[in-house]
């Protein structure tokens, strides 16, 4: 009866590879087709001016969002990792609930309490602090902030999966052993903790490269990331081509890394809901 | 007991870093409350005018029910074809089906913008652009990853001799399938279908592409009202969503710690 589970397999398959994996397999071709035959388009990676300022924002705010979260969660996942039972049910939860609010509510949020008539510049201007409106948002500024808050989850997540594995008493031990505090976390704990940095660096620069909602709403359009650099292509310049070759650039990079990733660490336990 | 010392600065600073992400959840409620036509926190006194709009203007409503068909009927899609193939890839256990579980976190993987350009150019071949089936199959195919992961998960802690125990009891395979594994990995299915349903219901760039000219979901929308006129009714439609969220959230919660139960007495 193996035939049934084989059966059993077909209806996702047929959407998977009908509805998916054929339609990437459009893009890839018509990178190469339009508007003429040829690598002309992936050329372009080298001599377009406005391309590489693309790829250069997407590098840069990628990179920057990569570093000030996994500082950030890092100390987060630390904390869990040390607190009580409660303590760090809690923490979880409010790592989570925000998780799995929408990323465009999110952004909307953010522009309510960054743009210049927003919450913060109000408040700091009815204190006194400030008397012109701080420049928060339509700029990298705003774009790393809503990147971040996008992130820090997936990054705390990574971290704390690895930090759980690691027997805290082997920190006591460094410390009867004569170590300091300091001493101890920097030769004994965050040594062990590299597979999480790792997984939680790459995952969160993967992510990052790919970001389209949040980079538009709080970039104001100054701050051109790929993807949204890929939308205006197609949608108000109709350069399928260009489009869909930065498209095909992308995807090689972002499945290029998960791979090497994947060398490394099991990824489904990174994306697993569960 | 702990013996790892607990550094005040750290957990201070822990907090801080959790109330940053928890922030733009709680601002826009009041900024819903406001009196003015603007966004901004409400100052004298608070008005329901903007959740009144929500509830009443036909565009509003128009967009919450196209969004609420399309991630039902998307999620029912996805929790089907999700499931079976779940089960078979777990029963068949060879290396082909193993990489076809791996297959199918693919939409979980590729940048959304890159699957957009690629469906919304083969449903202008199709003509699909613009219809509620268009979308329906677009969002249960990127759903699928999240039904097969919870799925999967759920069966790991399933003991394979069931399966066999009710074969040799006389069931066909479908009966087993119906009677012994799929309700043995309910709490793993409804996870998979909260989780498919959240991904139609918040799903904007898929449909920025093909929604045409005819579709426009709650988040299509949302996003129209952010790049236009930044509406405080945004802010309505906002706390909306991030209730819904909340609730659904606690349920997976109460879902899990039921499975987790559930598996830590099987064990």
């Amino acid at each position: 009866m193996r035939g049934f589970y084989w059966l059993a397999l077909l209806p996702a398959l047929l959407l998977l590879l009908g509805l998916y994996v054929a339609p990437l397999f459009g893009v890839l071709l018509i990178s190469v087709t339009e508007p003429r035959p040829g690598l002309g388009n992936y050329e372009l990676l080298l001599t377009s001016a406005s391309v590489q300022r693309a790829l250069w924002t997407t590098a840069r705010i990628s990179l920057m969002t990569t570093v000030v979260t996994l500082l950030l969660g890092y100390v987060v996942a630390y904390a869990m990792r040390t607190a009580s039972g409660t303590a760090q049910r809690w923490m979880m939860f409010w790592v989570l609930f925000p998780f799995w609010i929408s990323v465009l509510v999110r952004s909307f949020a953010w522009i309510t309490l960054l743009r210049g008539e927003g919450v913060i510049n109000t408040a700091l201007r009815g204190i006194g602090l400030i008397e012109e409106p701080l420049p928060l948002v339509r700029n990298e500024l705003g774009v790393v902030i809503g990147m971040v808050h996008a992130m820090l989850p997936y990054a705390i997540l990574t971290l704390y999966a690895n930090m759980r594995g690691i027997d805290l008493r082997l920190m006591a031990a460094a410390r009867g052993l004569g170590a300091g505090r300091t001493a101890a976390f920097l030769r004994v704990f965050l040594p062990l903790t590299r597979p999480g940095i790792l997984g939680a660096t790459v995952l969160v620069f993967i992510l990052s490269l790919g970001f389209y909602v949040t980079p538009a709403i709080l970039g104001g359009g100054k701050t051109l990331m790929i993807a949204e650099y890929v939308a205006l292509q197609i949608n108000e310049t109709l350069r399928w081509g260009l489009g869909t070759m930065l498209a095909t650039t992308l995807m090689i990079a972002v499945l290029g890394l998960m791979w090497t990733l994947s060398r490394v660490l099991d990824v489904k336990k990174l994306f697993g809901p569960g | 007991m702990h013996t790892l010392k607990r550094s005040g600065a750290t957990l201070a600073l822990a907090w801080m870093v959790l109330s940053f992400l928890l922030l733009p959840a709680f601002v826009v409620f009041p900024v819903s409350l406001t009196t003015t036509r603007y966004l901004s926190l409400p100052r004298d006194g608070v008005s329901f005018q903007h959740w009144r709009t929500l509830f009443t203007d036909p565009a509003w409503m128009s967009g919450i029910w196209e969004s609420l068909v399309i991630a039902t009927v998307s999620t029912a899609i996805a929790v089907a074809a999700g499931t079976l193939c779940a089960i078979g890839c777990w029963r068949l256990g060879t290396r082909v089906a193993e990489q076809v579980r791996a297959a199918m976190i693919l939409p979980l993987m590729v940048p959304t913008i890159v699957y957009a350009l690629g469906i919304y150019r083969l449903y202008v071949e199709l003509d699909l652009v613009g219809t509620m089936l268009g979308v329906i199959l677009a969002h249960a195919v990127t759903g699928l990853p999240y039904v097969v992961l919870t799925v999967t998960a759920s069966l790991s802690n399933l003991d394979p001799a069931l399966e066999k125990a009710a074969r040799s009891l006389g069931a066909n395979v479908p009966q087993t399938l119906a009677r012994v594994i799929v309700p043995n990995v309910l709490p793993g299915v409804l996870s998979g279908a909260i989780f498919a349903f959240i991904h139609s219901w918040d799903e904007l760039v898929i449909v920025i592409f093909i929604g045409g000219r005819a579709l426009f979901t709650l988040p299509r929308l949302m996003w129209d009202g952010i790049n236009e006129n930044l509406d405080p009714a945004i802010a309505a439609v906002a706390s909306a969503l991030i209730l819904f969220t909340l609730v659904v959230l606690l349920v997976e919660l109460g879902l899990r710690a039921r499975r987790e139960r559930r598996d830590g007495g099987a064990a």
